[in-house]
């Protein structure tokens, strides 16, 4: 075993470990920011075991989308709402742990039975090492997935086209068709006094000064 | 290409000289680039703190530091001193754990970001495939840090500008991104390397500075965006926000936020002489001034000049367009929220798009002129 075999395995177990470790932090703690903190954790990872894999474009996309995007969206929303609420207690909550258990470890069967009957040897003789990933995932966007990678690249447009519409919009602000109220005049709490004329023969000018003393 | 000097080579079989396994040899030699490389960048940062007050200094028609070292040299150097002996505060009900993660979190992809910046042919710590779209991708970790460092310090002020340093940074990150593509398109490849080799065809009539001119106003701008420069810094706009997200911070973790502040600032100058300005290339072209004196490319001493030409090529650029950021800081006025907001989503959204576009049309029409 050489040295870029021990790295890699090193890190392997690192990044498992703390994916694990960040995921059960994720649905386990009850404090939410925390848990909006360790997605990008696990997203971070994730990224990295992409990067064991030789799928460093894939990677690096993980990083923007995921962290960049959608967790900073996440965290945005929890912080712009910020509403403090303690939980009631649900009524019958064993069952309902119970039930989420049961169905978590029925995806897990199935997860792992996909897992033993899959033959992975296959796929791993033929990836030449040399090429960057970037060609070979250009390659199969323009042969056999063009539609789907059209798709989405419409979609994407479409909606960025969209937001910039919808930030270029002129809002027309509604005129309030309720009759004005008379408002209160708000005056200091003093002793009304007499308009003391500046000059002797006073005019407009000087009373409205007077008014603001 | 011919191999020329191959430091690592020499230095990996000096040391296997002395008797060592190669896999030891190659493990010592690993972390020196990198340690080069996180070294430059913080003298990078000395030197932008001083070029700072010195210029800022010119601008209000002062003198700036003059009595500490040369011309103040030695002031950005007390500054972290200072910051670095200072106590370190942690503020009553802050989220202690989030606290201290904040400011590393923001550090750790900049200096990352270093991996790609390349100073010569062969003068990068790694050239790899994702090259510029792992600096994309790196810098959209940092509003992380960042609302992290504004929700754990318990503070209002702070927590609003953890929410407009995050709300700031996605909005300019996809015209960024966008004007890094129109380049990545004309130049067929992601690494660093090769945008710049694409451009050293002619001296500086082949720099992407006169391809892409809209492209390069709209890097700039969303690049000062992104370090949150001042018409810009609204994150820590001290009239609105005492200091943003850094109000509670002090000592060293205040430091690790101001390193990683000018760190990008560096980064990003040094990228842009990278997209726009050629890199390490030299006004006129090298090759062609060898050939001219009628020198060997593969002499030793050509190399040499060449390799130092290189860096001091790509820091001049850089260092050309830090100052330019420094000279914009101080002479104009912050933009408001919404004024922020309105030119990231309505004016330079659009503007890359058509660029891009326009880039691709171009490409197809003049495929020799815009890397066909």
């Amino acid at each position: 075993m050489d040295l870029a075999q021990g790295v890699q395995i090193v890190s392997f177990a690192l990044l498992s470990l703390m994916m694990i470790a960040a995921a059960l932090g994720v649905v386990l703690l009850s404090n939410i920011v925390y848990s909006a903190f360790l997605l990008g954790g696990v997203f971070i990872s994730i990224s990295g075991l992409y990067i064991l894999l030789n799928a460093d474009f894939v990677a690096a996309a993980q990083v923007l989308i995921y962290v960049g995007a959608v967790n900073v969206l996440i965290l945005f929303a929890i912080m712009l709402v910020n509403k403090r609420e303690d939980f009631t207690p649900l009524s019958s909550a064993g069952l309902r742990k119970g039930a989420t258990a049961l169905v978590c470890a029925g995806l897990f069967v199935l997860l792992s039975t996909m897992v033993l009957a899959t033959p992975w040897s296959a796929s791993t003789a033929s990836v030449p090492t040399t090429e960057s990933s970037i060609v070979r995932i250009g390659q199969h966007f323009f042969t056999d997935f063009l539609l789907p990678f059209e798709l989405a690249s419409v979609l994407l447009l479409i909606a960025m086209v969209g937001a910039i519409i919808l930030a270029r919009r002129e809002y027309l602000p509604e005129v309030l068709q309720t009759p004005k109220v008379q408002q209160q005049v708000l005056t200091l709490p003093e002793r009304p006094r007499e308009l003391v004329p500046a000059i002797s023969d006073s005019s407009t000018l000087t009373s409205t000064k007077g008014d603001r003393n | 290409m011919n191999s020329g000097i191959d430091l690592q080579g020499i230095f990996i079989k000096s040391l296997m000289d002395l008797g060592l396994p190669p896999g030891a040899a190659k493990a010592i030699w690993l972390p020196l680039p990198m340690f080069l490389m996180i070294i430059g960048a913080t003298v990078g940062v000395l030197v932008t703190v001083w070029l700072e007050r010195k210029i800022s200094a010119a601008a209000q028609q002062r003198i700036g530091p003059e009595y500490m070292g040369p011309f103040g040299v030695l002031a950005p150097v007390a500054d972290g001193m200072k910051l670095v002996f200072k106590e370190d505060i942690l503020p009553a009900q802050s989220d202690r754990l989030l606290f201290t993660l904040g400011p590393v979190l923001v550090v750790i992809p900049v200096f990352l970001s270093y991996l790609i910046v390349p100073f010569g042919q062969n003068l990068v710590i790694t050239d790899i495939g994702t090259g510029i779209f792992l600096w994309v991708a790196l810098s959209s970790i940092a509003p992380i840090g960042l609302l992290m460092a504004g929700y754990s310090s318990n503070n209002k002020y702070s927590l609003l500008g953890g929410l407009r340093a995050a709300a700031q940074s996605i909005s300019y990150e996809i015209p960024l991104s966008l004007s890094v593509l129109a380049i990545v398109m004309m130049s067929n490849s992601l690494s660093t390397i090769d945008i710049v080799q694409q451009q050293s065809g002619a001296g500086i009539l082949s720099w992407n500075i006169w391809r892409q001119p809209f492209g390069l106003i709209v890097f700039w701008i969303c690049a000062l965006a992104e370090c949150e420069r001042l018409p810009f810094d609204l994150p820590e706009a001290e009239e609105e926000i005492v200091a943003g997200y850094q109000t509670e911070y002090s000592g060293m973790k205040f430091a690790l936020f101001y390193l990683s502040s000018y760190v990008n600032l560096v980064l990003s100058a040094l990228l842009f002489s990278v997209l726009y300005l050629g890199g390490w290339n030299f006004p006129i072209p090298i090759d062609l001034l060898a050939n001219l004196l009628g020198v060997s490319e593969t002499d030793p001493w050509l190399q040499i000049i060449t390799a130092s030409l290189g860096i001091i090529m790509t820091l001049l650029k850089a260092y050309f367009l830090v100052f330019l950021a420094v000279l914009l800081r101080w002479t104009v006025p912050r933009v408001r929220i919404d004024q922020l907001l309105d030119l990231g989503w309505k004016f330079l959204l659009p503007v890359s798009l058509a660029n891009l576009l326009l880039t691709a049309a171009l490409k197809l029409v003049f495929p020799f002129a815009f890397g066909g």
